[in-house]
């Protein structure tokens, strides 16, 4: 008659295919990948050559298209109490603008 | 040891029979952990691939892209405009874009129709990105039309279909000829949308930003570091809906898990009592309850970020789309680049596995250390 398998045998058993699992994913995200690589420089060029500076994620509306592009204004752009009506405007912060300082004249 | 390890397993066969006691209790409980630590991990790794991707090819961006604003709007770039950039030093290259938006009746889509500087698209054709070449059905040869603002229908040939590899950047982007670009937007001739400058050192960058505002009040350069900036700030924790709505549900699994845990069910302060009263010591009970937090928070955690890598890396996070496509058509189907943050994957194993571990023990403990008399008789 065949022994009984101990329950912690399964169970330890389970946790150790499991922690196998969980070691090869942190494995496969450390090998480098040649195909990967060459398919990310072909990007890189395609976006040096093009002049390109955002990513295509969100195309509903100007402003989630090209966030970096879009003026200071663009989410109360329709009229001064017009809400964000954009579903992407709640995952998108707003760009991190850099303030160059300017110099002020008088008015002639 | 060995003699400790046996200890240790006799005390798992208990734990698990005991769970199994209560089967579909403790499986919905595993199922519900699964799927939250699943949610997260998802979250997290898919951000953090993002990012980096974004990091990565954005760094070929332009350095500087001048833009001239009128009344606090992006406006056209006139004829002599980018003559006055060229004294300023440092500007190695300077280019006048040509782009703009495009609503397609058709598919109700957005698309970006652009002028590559480069040239290599010949008059009368186009080139598309691939998710362009899925929406409308097209195929290199093809002729497609569109109707510009004027009310004109412009027919172009499909010349070339942007590589799959650089969708995350260019789904969206129809190619095509400056003369084209001009005639179907009615494009004043000598104006631009706006203009890339390079810079041949790094640390100048902000320098020729600048003497550009000081030169031409009415611009705004945008330097490349503010778009890294702005795609490293994607979907940071503040701002992702999908965290803001998970935070309902951490809190749902919170409330479940602590009145699990440690609401002790009279079955179980019986257990213990008769556990005791058999000469179970304090110490053996706590060890058996132990094993039982570990095990199942243990295994929700493995189990859930396994899941969780899968579905980011090799299945391309197909059950975000619906959150991330929000009302665009077009979506870029790209595959990430698996990367693995450290730090996020420790956090979220401290903020999965220990305060359920936590929870287990606390009332056990209260409970082991009571006489058995009273804990029996509840």
């Amino acid at each position: 008659m065949a022994r009984r398998i101990r329950p912690s045998t399964r169970a330890l058993l389970v946790l150790a295919v499991a922690a196998a699992a969980f070691v090869a994913t942190l494995l496969d995200a450390a090998i480098p990948r040649a195909r990967r690589e060459a398919e990310s420089n072909e990007t890189r060029a395609l976006v040096a050559r093009l002049g390109l500076t955002d990513l295509a994620l969100f195309t509903e509306a100007r402003y989630t298209r090209h966030p970096t592009q879009a003026d200071l204004h663009s989410a109360f752009q329709d009229h001064p109490l017009a809400l964000e009506h954009f579903p992407t405007g709640s995952l998108l912060p707003p760009p991190r603008h850099e303030a160059v300082d300017r110099e002020t004249a008088l008015p002639d | 040891m060995k003699q400790w390890i046996e200890k240790q397993r006799y005390l798992i066969d208990f734990t698990l029979a005991s769970l199994a006691r209560r089967k579909t209790r403790n499986l919905g409980l595993l199922g519900v952990y699964i799927l939250l630590v699943f949610v997260l991990a998802s979250v997290a790794l898919y951000t953090h691939a993002l990012r980096i991707e974004a990091g990565k090819v954005l760094a070929a961006s332009p350095e500087v892209i001048l833009q001239r604003l009128v009344a606090g709007r992006h406006d056209l770039i006139p004829p002599g405009y980018i003559d006055r950039v060229g004294r300023i030093r440092g500007v190695q290259k300077k280019e006048g874009r040509l782009w703009g938006y495009y609503y397609d009746a058709v598919v109700k889509a957005n698309y970006t129709f652009m002028v590559p500087n480069a040239g290599g698209v010949e008059k009368g054709e186009i080139v598309v990105g691939p998710a362009l070449e899925r929406s409308r059905g097209l195929a290199a040869g093809n002729g497609i039309s569109f109707r510009s603002y004027s009310g004109k229908l412009h027919t172009f040939i499909v010349a070339d279909v942007l590589p799959q590899a650089s969708e995350l950047v260019s789904a969206d982007l129809v190619l095509m000829h400056e003369e084209d670009f001009r005639a179907f937007f009615d494009y004043p001739s000598g104006h631009f949308t706006d203009i890339a400058l390079t810079v041949a050192n790094p640390l100048e960058v902000r320098n020729v930003a600048l003497k550009l505002s000081a030169a031409l009040p009415d611009s705004r350069p945008i330097l490349r570091d503010e778009v890294l900036r702005t795609y490293a700030s994607i979907f940071d924790w503040r701002e992702g809906i999908v965290l803001a709505l998970l935070s309902a549900a951490i809190l749902a699994f919170g409330i479940l898990a602590w009145e699990k845990a440690s609401g002790l069910s009279a079955d179980e302060k019986r257990e213990i009592g008769i556990l005791k009263a058999i000469g179970w010591e304090t110490g053996d009970i706590i060890k058996m309850k132990f094993w039982e937090g570990l095990l199942i928070s243990l295994t929700a955690f493995l189990v859930g970020f396994v899941a969780a890598y899968l579905h980011v890396f090799y299945y391309a996070a197909t059950l975000f789309e619906p959150v991330l496509k929000g009302w665009s058509v077009l979506y870029p189907r790209f595959q990430l680049t698996p990367h693995i943050d450290g730090l996020q994957v420790a956090t979220l194993f401290f903020f999965t596995v220990f305060p359920y571990a936590a929870a287990v023990l606390v009332p056990i403990w209260k409970a082991a250390i009571t006489d058995p008399d009273a804990v029996m008789r509840g």
